[in-house]
């Protein structure tokens, strides 16, 4: 018989791992799993026949659709020029740069109310833009291209910040392989680098249309939130609740979390996808 | 393809990277580039290839002016060092891709490329592997798809860029083999590059050796080996023993070394440096001899020696073990070398000998 080895403890940084994960669990749960479980609880209080009520009935169908509708323009937009951004922050050099990349982070940073305000003063009918819109016979403000506008302004950090670091990954060996290959640009672009950074584009698209159905903050203030016209799905919820209709909050709340859970699984999804053939690359 | 570079120089930045390269190459020979890192051996087959631009020079290959022409439109096989095959793409499709991207018109037909795939798969022995994925291969078999990949649009120059830089040993050695039956079987004008001397003499028809921007030597092994152009290469060559000696009528001479077995030299008299590898040093116990053993070390099959002299830098020896004197850590010997290289300290050292081709390359 040989005895058995003393299991050895690997030496960790922090003290405990019991310790660490409990904090971070605890933190977890009191923050985020009990308000989202408060919220389904009282979803459920209402019972399935008068929730489908609330949630099908007119006004928050045409809230829904204009949320999604809207994200959707947004989305598509980011998905351009986030991707541009990103090729811009990581293949060339030019000064300013540095500056550029960290103007990226502002509207992290920024209190969407203030997007939201400075958006619409320059949007309104009076403002900088706005004017030369409005003699184009082009209105943004209390439309749903304003709250599209809205939504694109604090969802492009997504993209970007998504697909800037797997473009600087990127081993510029596979594309001089494809020149010597005889490929023209455009198919280096789109047989070889595109194909890389597609899970990571499309994942980063997934939490920018996710950011845009929440959105609150930069969104009241441009969109003029005239029900059935642009009244988002996230004001309805904040006008229901201020009528002390707490279920009515609630069942229109969970139906933007379903989809954000959604978004969610979806963009982990494309990222697993992404790193099924990652290492090859070193 | 004949290659025919002259007067090539390119810096980056404050670094020369090459300082005037002249070099042909015969077509279908296999050359190597050999030198330690930072010597441009890369940087001029980059250049072959369209991936680096020289600042002056001239690329000539079959007659035509390379540097008129993009990479992409050179028709080259290139081998990256870490291989670069493309990720997403099964080893099929990364066989196949160079034919694919062809314009409509040259383009292959599906059925046509699909039999080119196949063909050089078999050629190459990883038939098996046809539908994995890059990750899913071992280091020797990424090797032997990326030279698929290049060989697939029938290049008219192959350059590889540290070929087996990245592979274990005894996987090495294999491949290389290899590597020269394909080379053979394919007849193409390959260049490769190396830091790895037993690579480069086993696997090349002819060695070019690189220092710091510089070709410092041409020719086949037995000449580099005994008759280094230059003190870098005969450094580079292992000669880890430099001492000082004086040249008389073409004679080497030193204090406490026994130099008797050294060829005369057309050499200036005067003084020089005596460049010499540990093997070609023999350590001879003397007990009025000059020299003092430091360290002694066995690997089992040979025995390495540290020797200290008190006005000489200090030498290195090495010899089998079977057969050696008896020798002990303290103890005064002689030393006799055996072979060595004389580079006089006066005159600038002589031109590099330009080896002919052997004959059986040119076609």
């Amino acid at each position: 018989m040989i005895a058995a080895a003393a299991p050895v403890r690997a030496k960790r940084v922090l003290p405990g791992f019991t310790l660490s994960l409990g904090t971070t669990l605890l933190y977890l749960v009191l923050i985020v799993l009990i308000p989202i479980a408060a919220l389904i609880l009282k979803g459920a209080e209402i019972g399935p026949e008068r929730f489908w009520q609330i949630v099908s009935s007119d006004r928050a169908v045409a809230a829904f659709r204009i949320t999604i509708t809207a994200a959707a323009i947004a989305t598509a937009v980011n998905a351009a020029y986030g991707l541009l951004m990103a090729w811009v922050l990581v293949r060339y050099d030019f000064p300013g740069k540095r500056l550029l990349d960290a103007l990226m982070d502002v509207p992290f940073a920024l209190p969407t109310a203030v997007a939201g305000l400075s958006l619409t003063a320059l949007f309104s009918a009076n403002g900088w833009f706005g004017s030369a819109l409005e003699a184009a016979g082009l209105q943004v403000v209390y439309t749903i291209w304003g709250i599209a506008l809205a939504m694109a302004f604090t969802s492009v950090p997504f993209v970007v910040r998504t697909v800037q670091p797997v473009l600087e990954d990127l081993d510029v060996s596979l594309e001089q392989a494809a020149e010597t290959l005889g490929a023209r640009p455009w198919q280096i672009f789109s047989r070889v680098v595109f194909p890389a950074i597609l899970p990571a584009w499309l994942a980063g698209c997934t939490t920018a249309f996710a950011r845009s159905l929440g959105e609150f903050g930069a969104i009241v203030f441009i969109a003029g939130n005239l029900p059935f016209q642009t009244e988002i799905a996230a004001l309805l919820a904040f006008i229901r609740l201020e009528e002390y209709d707490y279920n009515g909050a609630a069942a229109i709340a969970l139906v933007l979390l379903g989809f954000a859970l959604v978004l969610l699984v979806a963009s982990n999804l494309l990222q697993n996808w992404a790193a099924r053939h990652r290492e090859a690359a070193r | 393809m004949s290659i025919t570079i002259t007067g090539m120089t390119k810096r980056f930045g404050q670094t020369d990277v090459l300082r005037g390269i002249d070099l042909s190459v015969a077509e279908g020979e296999l050359m190597a580039l050999l030198g330690p890192s930072g010597s441009g051996k890369t940087t001029l087959l980059k250049i072959v290839a369209g991936l680096e631009w020289p600042d002056v020079g001239g690329l000539q290959v079959g007659g035509q002016d390379w540097l008129q022409l993009a990479a992409r439109d050179r028709r080259i096989g290139f081998v990256f060092q870490h291989y670069a095959l493309f990720p997403h793409m099964s080893v099929r499709d990364n066989i196949a891709f160079g034919l694919s991207v062809r314009p409509r018109a040259k383009r292959p037909g599906r059925a046509q490329i699909a039999a080119r795939v196949d063909d050089l798969l078999d050629f190459l022995q990883i038939a098996p592997l046809a539908d994995r994925y890059p990750a899913q291969l071992s280091g020797g078999q990424r090797q032997r798809v990326a030279l698929g990949r290049a060989l697939a649009i029938q290049p008219r120059v192959l350059l590889l860029d540290e070929p087996f830089g990245a592979l274990d040993a005894a996987i090495r050695r294999d491949l290389r083999r290899w590597l020269r039956g394909v080379h053979e079987a394919t007849g193409s004008t390959t260049i490769f590059v190396t830091h790895d001397q037993e690579e480069a003499f086993e696997l090349a028809d002819r060695v070019v050796v690189m220092g710091e921007g510089r070709i410092e030597q041409i020719g086949h092994a037995d000449e580099i080996h005994d008759h280094p152009a230059t003190p870098f290469v005969a450094r580079f060559m292992g000669a880890t023993t430099v001492l000082p000696v004086t040249l008389q009528a073409g004679r080497a001479l030193g204090a406490g070394l026994d130099l008797t077995a050294l060829p005369r030299r057309a050499l200036p008299d005067g003084p020089a440096r005596l460049f010499a590898r540990p093997a070609d040093i023999r350590v001879q116990p003397d007990p009025n001899g000059p020299w003092r053993i430091d360290t002694l070390s066995s690997t089992g099959a040979e025995l390495r020696l540290l020797l200290s002299h008190p006005d000489l830098p200090a030498a290195e020896a090495q010899m089998p073990r079977r057969g050696a004197p008896s020798l002990a850590r303290g103890s005064a010997v002689t030393l006799r070398l055996e072979a060595g290289s004389v580079f006089s300290d006066h005159r600038p050292l002589p031109a590099v000998p330009v080896t002919p081709l052997r004959k059986e390359l040119f076609k």
